[in-house]
């Protein structure tokens, strides 16, 4: 692969809005991906092999759930702070970046809010410094953009239950510790619970042959009469607001990270596109070329400030569900637009491996589909004018 | 044993130079900092690394300029200074910020003072020395491993075809460049611990420079190459004489 010579657009001087250290933060991280990721992540991606050796840097970092405070093993963080980190990360890979989503939004996240103070103790610190992996299953096989119907059921036992179904397209399962868990209980209410590797009739086969998220390894979650200790469910919270506030706080990261990628594909494209002469000048110098590179920054700069408003509004804890799937929904959006001119601008070194475009491109196939689908967060915002729920059933 | 770094911003690598005031000034304006990376990556480091092992106690950082450098102090806090010092004075000239420095740690015992080898900037490299001869200390150059047992530091230096090895008793003074370690990225956690950490702002002793800067001149800029078909030895004689003049 080219060396990694990112650098980002800051057209409308965003970085003016930053504080000196989110400014930090996000040097931090990009040194540490031009460091440990860019070199690695096509060979591992074009072999559809999670690199785990990162694991351990992306934990010294400080790169699994920042915002989580310093009694439990976070820094602490804000969520601008956050946002900057996933946007780093998934300027390097969208791969990397779920990896670190998946750990600090959807596992530590919800241990945080809903777990008990053992289970915090337990699991936190550990998680934050990668000793201990995370997945979540929320996604079924029959039911994905509606999980509400899922089927995934836990019986009393004493002082346990017996848990059985299973969860499919779950991040990090084939190697997770522990998995966070999303079931009826028997009065048909969904609870959250901790798995851990290990318990009696819970595996997790790996899903391949996947085009997208390569470097990411996803599978299933098979729960065949698992008996699982009652102290690990979590009494905090009932209902689908568990998982949709834990899902809340993973789009929040996706809208900066997918913005990520976006920029990348820019910035290589713009470099790209001032080097390779064509008809005696620059491609760069033809009005065509120079549509596509204006439309992208502008996608781009009105990204950053409407994810940057949204982080504001997170720090203060107002901004809301459907605020947050607007901005997941435009980044994966202008993302997917912006890798696939920034691949014809490439011409066909764009699909190769030497550059990350192509890579990109693909791993947002996943990203504007997971966590909600391009057209879920349409219904939602929809849903959010006009008061009128169109999502049917 | 207390080690002292000497910290410095520096233009990021990537900046375009320009000049403002009748090619008189650095054109400041938008221009992004960093730690010069002689100061960051070796002194900033290698003291990091004593005090991890047990051997330094204490790792202070200090600079000479005016509040603006301070997000750069905070980065290195950030990678694990215990508290930093700011002399607050703006200059470039190596003897005013030898001075200022030496003028700051005269009194204060510290057992090592270490910095870069020189500024990625203005590329004198001669604080170093200035301020050892200032705090009247030993000197060792341009060190490329730096280890400390008692009271001895053992220094290597490059020099022509091979390695030398010093020793010298503390206190000492010691420029750092590549070898002495490794560069290192901060993490949240140091980033956090920065925040509350001690910068000192201290007046300046009001040093007079000794030198000033008349002018600066950017370098020829590269001229373009010519392609002369291969056949045609007249016209690459000619360019050669007239326009190249190398012949
Ligand atoms: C790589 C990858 C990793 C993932 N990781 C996780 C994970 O870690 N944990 C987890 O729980 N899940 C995970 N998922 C699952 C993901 O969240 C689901 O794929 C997603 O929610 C969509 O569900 P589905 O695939 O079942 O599609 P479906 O819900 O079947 O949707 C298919 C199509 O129908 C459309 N559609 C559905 N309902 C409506 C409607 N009411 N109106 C209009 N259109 C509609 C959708 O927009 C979509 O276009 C992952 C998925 C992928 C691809």
């Amino acid at each position: 692969m080219e060396k990694d010579l990112y650098q980002h657009p800051d057209y409308y001087l965003v970085d003016e809005l930053l504080t000196e250290e989110h400014k930090l933060i996000r040097d931090t991280v990009r040194a540490y991906v031009k460091k440990d990721i860019s070199p690695i992540i096509e060979d591992y991606a074009q072999k559809a092999a999670f690199p785990k050796q990162i694991i351990k840097g992306l934990g010294e970092v400080g790169c699994f759930g920042p915002f989580v405070p310093e009694q439990y093993g976070g820094p602490g963080l804000d969520y601008i702070s956050y946002g900057i980190m996933m946007q780093e990360l998934e300027r390097g890979d969208s791969g990397v970046r779920s990896t670190a989503s998946v750990q600090g939004s959807l596992v530590m996240f919800p241990i945080y809010k809903y777990g008990s103070e053992e289970q915090k103790h337990k699991y936190l610190p550990k998680l934050a410094t990668g000793e201990l992996m995370g997945c979540f299953g929320l996604t079924e096989p029959n039911h994905g953009s509606n999980p509400a119907g899922m089927l995934s059921n836990f019986k009393d036992a004493g002082d346990h239950v017996i848990l059985n179904g299973s969860k499919m397209w779950i991040s990090n399962a084939p190697f997770a510790d522990i998995a966070v868990v999303w079931a009826k209980d028997e009065a048909g209410e969904i609870c959250g619970m901790v798995l851990e590797r290990g318990m009696e009739g819970f595996t997790t086969p790996e899903t391949h042959g996947k085009w997208s998220l390569r470097a990411s390894a996803t599978g299933e979650l098979v729960f065949d009469n698992v008996k699982v200790p009652k102290e690990n469910i979590f009494t905090k919270v009932k209902g689908l607001k568990g998982p949709l506030s834990c899902l809340s706080s993973a789009r929040f990261g996706i809208a900066w990270g997918a913005l990520g990628a976006a920029m990348d594909c820019y910035d290589t494209a713009l470099r790209y596109a001032k080097q390779r002469v064509q008809f005696g000048r620059p491609i760069a110098g033809f009005q065509l070329t120079q549509k596509k590179l204006a439309e992208m920054i502008t996608d781009i700069t009105k990204s950053q400030l409407l994810n940057w408003r949204l982080g504001v509004l997170r720090n203060e804890d107002r901004a809301t569900p459907a605020q947050i799937s607007m901005a997941k929904r435009n980044s994966c959006e202008i993302a997917l637009r912006i890798s696939r001119e920034a691949r014809q601008i490439l011409g066909g070194m764009g699909i190769t491996g030497e550059f990350s475009i192509m890579r990109h491109m693909m791993n947002l196939e996943s990203v504007v589909t997971y966590e909600g689908t391009h057209d879920i967060h349409l219904l939602i915002t929809g849903m959010d004018v006009t008061g009128i729920n169109a999502f049917g059933g | 044993m207390k080690i002292l770094v000497c910290i410095s911003q520096a233009p990021d690598t990537t900046t375009k130079i320009a000049f403002t005031d009748n090619n008189t000034k650095f054109a400041s304006q938008g221009v992004t900092y960093i730690i010069n990376p002689h100061d960051e990556w070796y002194a900033l480091v290698r003291a990091l690394e004593l005090k991890e092992s047990g051997i330094a106690t204490a790792v202070h950082l200090v600079t000479v300029g005016k509040a603006d450098v301070e997000p750069v102090i905070r980065k290195a806090l950030a990678l694990g200074g215990d508290e930093a010092i700011r002399i607050d004075t703006d200059s470039n000239e190596p003897y005013v910020i030898a001075m200022e420095i030496a003028h700051y740690a005269e009194s204060l015992g510290y057992d090592l003072v270490l910095c870069g080898k020189e500024s990625i900037d203005y590329n004198n490299g001669i604080v170093g020395a200035m301020l050892a001869e200032f705090l009247e200390l030993n000197y060792i150059g341009f060190a490329t491993k730096l280890d400390i047992a008692g009271n001895i530091a053992t220094v290597s230096r490059e020099i022509d075809g091979g390695e030398e090895t010093d020793t010298c008793k503390l206190p000492l003074v010691i420029s750092c460049q590549k070898g002495v370690a490794e560069p290192r990225i901060p993490n949240m956690r140091g980033i956090m611990a920065a925040r509350t950490k001690p910068l000192k702002v201290v007046a300046a002793a009001g040093i007079q420079p000794l030198s000033t800067i008349v002018n600066f001149e950017m370098p020829p800029a590269k001229s373009g190459v010519k392609m002369i078909a291969a056949d045609n030895m007249d016209e690459l004689v000619n360019l050669l004489h007239t326009e190249a003049k190398v012949i």
